[in-house]
């Protein structure tokens, strides 16, 4: 018996120890979105100003920015990014492969951007993006439930919120999780 | 070229290490002289390798070698100096290169002024010693490498992260280290004392200055750490519950109590396998911090690039010397031989309590860093424990913890009367009553109910330890000349517990007077604009731009007047550095010993005309730290203390009796 108390921190330190190896295959970040499998926000944000979109002056033209209702009808990504983000950046060729090699159609929210700023940094790093919304206050990102930039959601044909990730995208991400989840999304 | 000498010089210390292991445990089971003895020079040299091996990486930082690629990511050609060389520590490669630098430095002193020590003990803690250095050399060379070259060089640097650009943080995890790695000398003498099979007062002896180094530098680290956050984050909060600072936090509460329970097995030859187990908790609690900061396992503000490799490292060291000591504890503990017996109140006593006491403070903090882990494996859901939690379990186990404190030296070895020891008490209660009233009277009710607890407190830790230290010198019982030599021959250990005990109070005093009545306005001002906060008026004169070497600053000025009198000139910052594109608040204090002014500069409102100002006035804050200070110069006090310097049994009894007739003074 006494033996056994001896033997108590040991089987205790075990306990602790396989916590902690357990601990490896969860992230501490990965906080689960509270909208989940509910539609997307409603928003109608503008296009970057001085933005080029198809030849023209975004300003002006009609639905030239990002708004809930060119969300419906594929499966499609929304990422939050700005150009003063550094994880933005290293993700950014991901997103492009992701739209321009593996045919997910990515849309951009530009998150507390100057418009300037968000210009060069699309020209220096190409454009991946369907269509971009400017969030210049935020105010739609709160619906989205962003707390940090970068953040991207996968929405299914009828503009739900399927998947979100938090922070920079990198390719296990996409081949592991959101690929697979595009294709059964465009199946169903 | 010169990394490249530093890289090879680690890998011969990985090799030197591995002698300075094996053949001294072998050499001590078959009590071969010449096989032990060669973890003596093996020690020397493994720390001058490791030492060849920091100076090489120091050097490539200095002289900004960008083909380095922990160059590169952590430093700037424009950086000051200062963090150029500190810059080295403030990456996780460079700190675990500071980690093994204290670790080799610890056993190398070992191998120097061990010269007394009992040779197979020597041979076994120094063999010990060196097998953490392995561990720890292979977790650099294969996971956190510095040295590794990039091609092409950049021309310039990504810089170092700028809240750490600061002179407080340069030299937090240095101290910080020393404390964490110094325990190791503990853990290395309890494994080494298991596998002999035997503990004495010897051992404790040698143990005890280690485990005081080791506690001292570490409260030094914390104190400074916490200072850090207070002025650097800018939201005026000095502690937060992080789990890095738990973790940094735990092996202090540990450490501390087996700084104490070390003295009973030193002096009365009981609680050995206790202090044994101690041992070997404090270590493996500064293993774990070190794995927690380093494996992304917990979200904190203090994480490192986090790469789960390193992390899976770590815990594999964990589980080899944690796990294996434990086991080995499982087998060697209980043939130890219990030691002298002891009535509960006694001082012995009064030490366990402070030792049941410091572990459920301990456990506390444990389970309240680790409790989101342990929830989220078990999918039910996730969670954060924050400062309510702590401040609603801890503080109930350190109050009695402070109020045994001052009783504990009043007690007697073996059996003690705990009434007269109360009643000796007195002063130390009339000025609780009278700190307490005074406080409720001049704050009039304001803050809450614990507040007069806390200075209640504060006063009874103060006063009581300096009580018991005139008792000691019979002041005021014999004459001052008497009593003034009294305490000259008094030992230094003495002295060094009423200086850390007294300064526990001051701490309690400034964390009390800080959270109970502190105040504050965090408003939108322009130049021009007035604020008023706890009597003083806050002059908002202007802002100015600034150049620093690698960052450009907003710089406020503030003048603060009391009742049309001017009390100072403030001119806290708003820091933009160009390379990492971060912004930190430089904020500006004013301290007068009874409180802190406290103004950051914080954001510009919208239209750039305001700025977001925090004035927070923090009544008694500076305690925290010149508690903090004060408790390690008693640490580093009682380390001065004969019997620690020459290893032989004090001979204070003698002195103490030529000081008159007055009672029976207790044993220290």
């Amino acid at each position: 018996m006494r033996r056994l108390l001896y033997l108590l921190p040991f089987l205790l330190f075990i306990g602790v120890g396989v916590a902690f190896f357990l601990g490896f295959e969860r992230d501490p970040r990965d906080i689960p979105s509270a909208l989940i499998d509910k539609p997307a926000p409603t928003f109608d944000l503008p296009a970057i100003p001085g933005q080029m979109v198809q030849g023209q002056p975004a300003q002006g033209q009609p639905g030239a920015g990002l708004s809930s209702a060119k969300l419906a009808g594929d499966v499609t990504l929304v990422n939050v990014f700005a150009s003063w983000c550094i994880p933005c950046k290293a993700e950014h060729p991901v997103i492009t492969r992701l739209s321009r090699e593996q045919g997910v159609t990515v849309y951009g929210i530009n998150y507390k951007d100057k418009p300037e700023d968000a210009l060069t940094w699309l020209s220096r790093n190409g454009n991946p993006y369907a269509a971009i919304g400017a969030d210049q206050d935020g105010r739609v990102s709160i619906d989205w439930g962003v707390y940090g930039v970068p953040e991207s959601y996968l929405i299914d044909r009828k503009g739900r919120i399927r998947f979100k990730h938090v922070g920079p995208l990198t390719p296990q991400v996409v081949e592991e999780q959101i690929l697979p989840m595009v294709k059964h999304l465009r199946q169903g | 070229m010169i990394p490249e000498l530093g890289h090879y010089a680690l890998v011969l210390a990985l090799f030197v290490a591995l002698v300075q292991s094996v053949p001294p445990l072998v050499g001590a089971a078959t009590r071969n002289g010449a096989w032990m003895n060669v973890a003596v020079p093996a020690a020397i040299a493994q720390m001058l390798l490791v030492l060849l091996s920091y100076a090489a990486l120091t050097w490539a930082h200095v002289v900004s070698d960008f083909s380095v690629l922990n160059v590169v990511q952590n430093s700037h050609s424009a950086k000051p100096m200062l963090y150029k060389v500190s810059g080295v520590w403030g990456n996780h490669e460079g700190s675990m290169m500071l980690w093994i630098v204290m670790l080799t430095i610890f056993g190398a002193a070992v191998a120097v002024f061990g010269r007394n020590l009992p040779p197979t003990l020597k041979a076994r803690v120094l063999a010990v010693q060196g097998l953490i250095g392995v561990g720890f050399l292979l977790f650099i060379l294969i996971t956190s490498n510095p040295f590794i070259r990039v091609i092409p060089a950049p021309i310039d640097g990504n810089d170092l992260n700028p809240l750490l650009q600061d002179p407080g943080l340069a030299f937090h995890p240095p101290f910080l280290y020393a404390g964490y790695v110094g325990f190791s000398m503990a853990f290395s003498f309890a494994v080494a004392a298991l596998i002999e099979g035997r503990v004495d007062p010897a051992w404790a002896r040698w143990v005890r200055p280690w485990t005081l180094a080791a506690w001292s530098t570490l409260t030094m680290g914390i104190a400074m750490g916490s200072w850090w956050a207070y002025y650097e984050l800018g939201w005026g909060g000095w502690w937060y519950w992080d789990p890095v600072e738990n973790a940094s936090f735990m092996p202090w509460l540990a450490g501390t109590a087996l700084l104490h329970s070390a003295i009973v097995v030193e002096k009365r030859d009981a609680l050995k396998s206790w202090t044994i187990l101690l041992a070997i908790v404090t270590f493996s609690l500064s293993l774990m911090g070190t794995f927690l900061v380093r494996s992304g396992i917990l979200t904190s503000v203090h994480a490192f690039a986090v790469d789960p490799k390193r992390g899976i490292f770590i815990l594999v060291l964990l589980a080899i010397a944690t796990g294996g000591s434990l086991l080995l504890y499982s087998l060697r503990a209980p043939t130890l031989k219990a030691g002298g017996l002891f009535a509960p109140i006694s001082r012995e006593g009064a030490l366990v309590l402070n030792n049941l006491l410091l572990s459920t403070a301990t456990a506390t903090v444990f389970i309240g860093t680790l409790y989101p882990l342990f929830l989220d494996i078990m999918k039910l859901g996730k969670v954060s424990v924050g400062a309510p939690f702590f401040n609603a379990t801890f503080v109930p186990v350190a109050i009695p913890m402070v109020i045994a404190m001052v009783v504990g030296p009043y007690l007697s070895w073996k059996r003690a009367d705990l009434g007269a020891a109360l009643t000796r008490l007195w002063v130390a209660g009339v000025a609780v009553v009278a700190a307490v009233a005074v406080t409720a009277y001049v704050k009039a009710g304001s803050g809450p109910l614990l507040a007069l607890v806390g200075i209640g407190l504060a006063a009874w830790a103060f006063v009581g330890s300096l009580v018991e230290f005139a008792d000691r010198i019979a002041l005021f019982r014999t004459s001052f000349r008497n009593s003034w030599n009294r305490a000259v021959h008094l030992p230094r250990s003495a002295w060094g517990m009423t200086i850390a005990h007294a300064c526990v109070g001051l701490s309690i005093l400034g964390m009390t007077g800080t959270s109970a009545w502190q105040t504050e306005s965090i408003t939108a001002m322009k130049p021009g604009d007035r604020a008023s906060v706890a009597g003083y008026e806050f002059q908002f004169d202007s802002v100015g731009l600034v150049d620093g070497p690698n960052f450009k600053a907003e710089r406020g000025t503030f003048t603060v007047t009391k009742d049309g009198q001017r009390v100072a000139t403030l001119e806290p910052e708003r820091r933009s550095y160009s390379t990492t594109r971060m912004t930190t608040t430089e904020s500006a204090i004013h301290t007068t010993v009874f409180s802190d002014l406290y103004v950051a500069l914080g954001d510009p409102t919208q239209n750039g005309t305001a700025w977001i100002v925090r004035i927070y006035h923090h009544p008694l804050v500076p305690w925290i730290w010149i508690g903090g200070v004060g408790m390690m110069l008693g640490g580093l006090v009682s380390l001065t203390d004969r019997r620690f310097r020459i290893g032989a049994p004090e001979r204070r009894r003698t002195a103490g009796k030529t000081g008159g007739k007055s009672a029976p003074l207790p044993a220290e």
